[in-house]
């Protein structure tokens, strides 16, 4: 039977230009997909989107639907114009977990849009900006049998609200030799000791993991997580001394000295008459600068481990966050090393659902109690890494001065130093 | 009712299954990298083994046919590995160098876009507009098509004096993110309150603790309770919309563009920098957004001119300072552009420091 198709004159002129068109795509649902459920359905999407760019106004509203046993995982949408556009008057999206570090296999890729065929409206994004597999478009029916065929063959829904949300990794030690730790690993570990946490939404706001394997953070973890694990070094980095005497027969010393000496942030470079690099490894910050632009010469040290920074957030609600070291630097070699990390996780999460507000987000929580607060209510000794710099202002009392100066030199005397 | 099916909660899958062999086999043992040509890079295994990527842009709302062409072209020209990158690009991974020129060939014969690799004005990251959000201000899916038309240039090549990240955000919340350019949505009018709503939909006590700024609160209007907003205090920032949809905040001629500049996630060389606001009141313009383009494309022009190798659009301003950055740009600076919000005054320079 022959659908009657919406015009969409606005929409059309998003299928011209050469940059690949959504807009097609939907279009190629609506006329050449064989079931007329997805025909009907990416046809009144299109004039409810249509309808959207004529008026410049959205007409989706949120509501209640979940899969049974969860309480979240999914994006509800009912259409406020329902009565023009019916087939799509159910939109919900599913968010579904990536595997760590988004790889996938073809195979596994068809598999899912298989399913995605029977239950949904044929569209599919890789990732949305949480890092979700998201599945856009069904109805609350088929929300419940697509979560399930796609449950029984590895697929977990994703978080929504407040919760632990999905995780995200960059491709790390799977092809980059900058990475510094496994995080895979840590990824998994972290927030698949929460899953709880994830499909029931019952923390004061969202909680993101999120695991750069360097200071590079292609996984924007410092900006846009709450809990970032970034992996680093603490030995020398490596320097392969006969590249860089390589690289600078390539370019020359002017564009070394120019890219690489004086552009490190703490002046730990200089380049030997012999043209050998020499570090300053105490001085080194570990930015990566250095060794993206030399990467056959330079990489990480032996030492390897992680940084934790812990409250970054955009705007909404007291201005953006980045997130603030907590632990400078940890080992993640070890079954125990893992663990630890996230009892972390659990104290710091316990801690923020015991003390923040509704809709604190856990660094503005920080914010408002003060950092000192915080790791006191978590149990971590305050370390000068945390901050750029010490207080400025002297508005503080101080009267317990003597005790925390004794603690801080038997803290060092236990650490050997 | 039928019998419910409990879930299996599996949580993040594992994907060892899913991962190339040659990624498996040399995991955490990569030596280093080269980049080939722009959308290729190439990484050297302590093994020796090699592994090739050729990256492609997409249109990233994915039908399910552009999906099972995708991963055609990966089983015919690839070896059925794939990777997706943060900004939604898809990495094909091959292990036989052979294999590269006839899968970008394929790649384009198909319409996919490879590019996007090292000194690149990257995909733009972007979230879901009117296709599917319940707040959008905008659709950032078309203004991103819209971009992408006219900077794919740039996505195929590496001309760039570093790697671009642009986003685009419909509303304040900024889900795109921070990037070297963000086009955000910002209002500029307070909500429109449909009192007759209020007490039904909203949960009035935690729409008045999301405020920002206090400016809301309980009232009775036409014998009903509801919200009112103080118009002097609000700074239209949307935040009300969410828990309370009867406070319209979209508006189809007050709700516009804004520009910022100079976000940056990297550690490389400085500390991670949020975005600055450079540019606003630029109309909300559907189908194709061609005022921000123009904008965007201003911006690129002066960066790629003026900036030196390896700078980010942050460090490239930090060296040339605001004014020349105004001036190179031909943007107007305003009051708008002196932050109030806490913590504004380190922005201030308090220096001698002037560019001449």
């Amino acid at each position: 039977m022959a659908i009657d198709k919406h015009m969409t004159p606005m929409l059309d002129q998003l299928e011209t230009g050469p940059w690949p068109s959504f807009i097609s795509g939907i279009k190629r649902l609506r006329d050449e997909h064989p079931e007329q459920r997805i025909n009907e359905v990416t046809n009144d999407l299109l004039g409810q989107l249509e309808h959207s760019y004529e008026t410049r106004k959205g007409y989706w509203k949120g509501g209640t639907v979940s899969v049974f046993g969860y309480g979240g995982g999914i994006i509800p949408r009912f259409s406020e114009v329902g009565k023009a556009f019916p087939k799509s008057k159910e939109f919900h999206t599913i968010r579904v977990q990536p595997p760590a570090g988004n790889h996938y296999t073809t195979g596994m890729l068809r598999q899912l849009a298989d399913s995605w065929e029977k239950y949904g409206s044929g569209l599919i994004t890789f990732h949305g900006q949480t890092g979700n597999i998201m599945f856009i478009g069904t109805d609350t029916v088929n929300t419940q049998q697509f979560f399930d065929e796609i449950n029984d063959y590895g697929w977990d829904l994703g978080g929504a609200g407040p919760c632990v949300r999905t995780a995200m990794s960059c491709v790390g030690s799977a092809r980059c030799e900058m990475s510094c730790t496994n995080e895979l690993k840590a990824h998994r570990m972290l927030v698949n000791n929460f899953t709880d946490d994830v499909h029931r939404p019952a923390l004061p706001y969202k909680f993101k993991f999120k695991v750069s394997g360097c200071a590079n953070d292609c996984q924007n973890a410092i900006e846009r997580s709450d809990f970032a694990v970034l992996g680093t070094w603490r030995d020398d980095m490596k320097v392969d001394q006969a590249e860089v005497k390589n690289y600078i027969a390539d370019k020359g010393r002017q564009y070394y000295i120019d890219n690489v000496i004086t552009r490190c942030p703490t002046q730990a470079l200089s380049l030997n008459e012999d043209d050998t690099l020499a570090v300053n490894n105490r001085d080194c910050v570990r930015c990566m600068h250095c060794l993206n632009v030399m990467p056959k010469a330079l990489h990480p040290g032996d030492d390897k481990g992680v940084t934790i920074l812990i409250g970054g957030k955009r705007t909404l609600k007291i201005g953006d966050l980045m997130g603030t070291v907590v632990v400078p630097f940890k080992k993640l070699e070890t079954e125990e090393d893992y663990e630890s990390m996230v009892e972390l996780a659990e104290t710091i999460i316990d801690f923020w659902a015991e003390n923040g507000l509704e809709h604190e987000r856990c660094g503005e929580m920080i914010e408002r109690i003060g950092l000192a607060n915080f790791l006191e209510g978590i149990g971590i000794d305050p370390d000068p890494n945390m901050l750029s710099h010490p207080r400025q202002s002297s508005y503080v009392r101080m009267d317990g001065w003597d005790e925390a100066a004794e603690e801080w030199f038997a803290r060092q005397a236990e650490a050997g130093r | 009712m039928a019998e419910m099916r409990e879930p299996i909660e599996s949580g993040c899958p594992d994907p060892w299954q899913y991962m190339h062999p040659v990624m498996r086999k040399n995991f955490g043992q990569w030596k280093y990298h080269e980049h080939p040509r722009p959308g290729v890079l190439l990484h050297v295994a302590y093994s020796g083994d090699q592994i090739w990527t050729v990256k492609a842009g997409t249109q990233r709302i994915l039908d399910v046919f552009s999906l099972r062409k995708l991963c055609d072209i990966g089983d015919q020209y690839a070896d059925g590995h794939v990777h997706f990158t943060l900004r939604s690009n898809i990495e094909y991974l091959v292990s036989d160098e052979a294999k590269v020129q006839p899968l970008i060939e394929a790649l384009e014969e198909a319409g996919f876009v490879v590019g996007g690799t090292q000194n690149s004005v990257a995909m733009i990251s972007h979230t879901q507009g009117w296709l599917h959000c319940d707040i959008p201000g905008t659709d950032a899916s078309g203004v991103v098509k819209a971009m992408m038309d006219e900077l794919i240039d740039e996505f195929r090549n590496t001309n760039m004096p570093n790697r671009v990240h642009i986003t685009t955000s419909c509303c304040q919340i900024n889900c795109g993110g921070q990037g070297d350019i963000a086009i955000n949505i910002q209002h500029t009018k307070p909500p429109k309150i449909n009192h007759d709503l209020v007490a039904n939909v909203c949960e009035r006590p935690s729409v008045v603790a999301r405020c920002p700024v206090a400016a809301i609160r309980p009232a009775m209007v036409n014998g009903k309770p509801s919200l009112e907003v103080d118009e002097r205090k609000c700074i239209c920032c949307g935040a009300c919309f969410p828990p309370c949809p009867p406070m319209q905040i979209n508006d189809a001629e007050h709700t516009k563009l804004a520009i910022w500049v100079g976000g940056n996630h990297s550690n490389a060389r400085g500390k991670p920098t949020f975005q600055k606001l450079v540019a606003a009141g630029i109309p909300n313009n559907p189908p194709r957004w061609p005022e921000a383009t123009a904008i965007v494309k201003r911006i690129l022009k002066a960066y790629k001119e003026g900036a030196k190798d390896w700078e980010r659009i942050n460090e490239w301003i930090e060296r040339i300072g605001w004014p020349r950055f105004f001036e190179e740009v031909e943007l107007p600076f305003t009051k708008y552009h002196i932050d109030t919000w806490r913590g504004a005054r380190a922005s201030f320079n308090s220096s001698s420091y002037i560019r001449f």
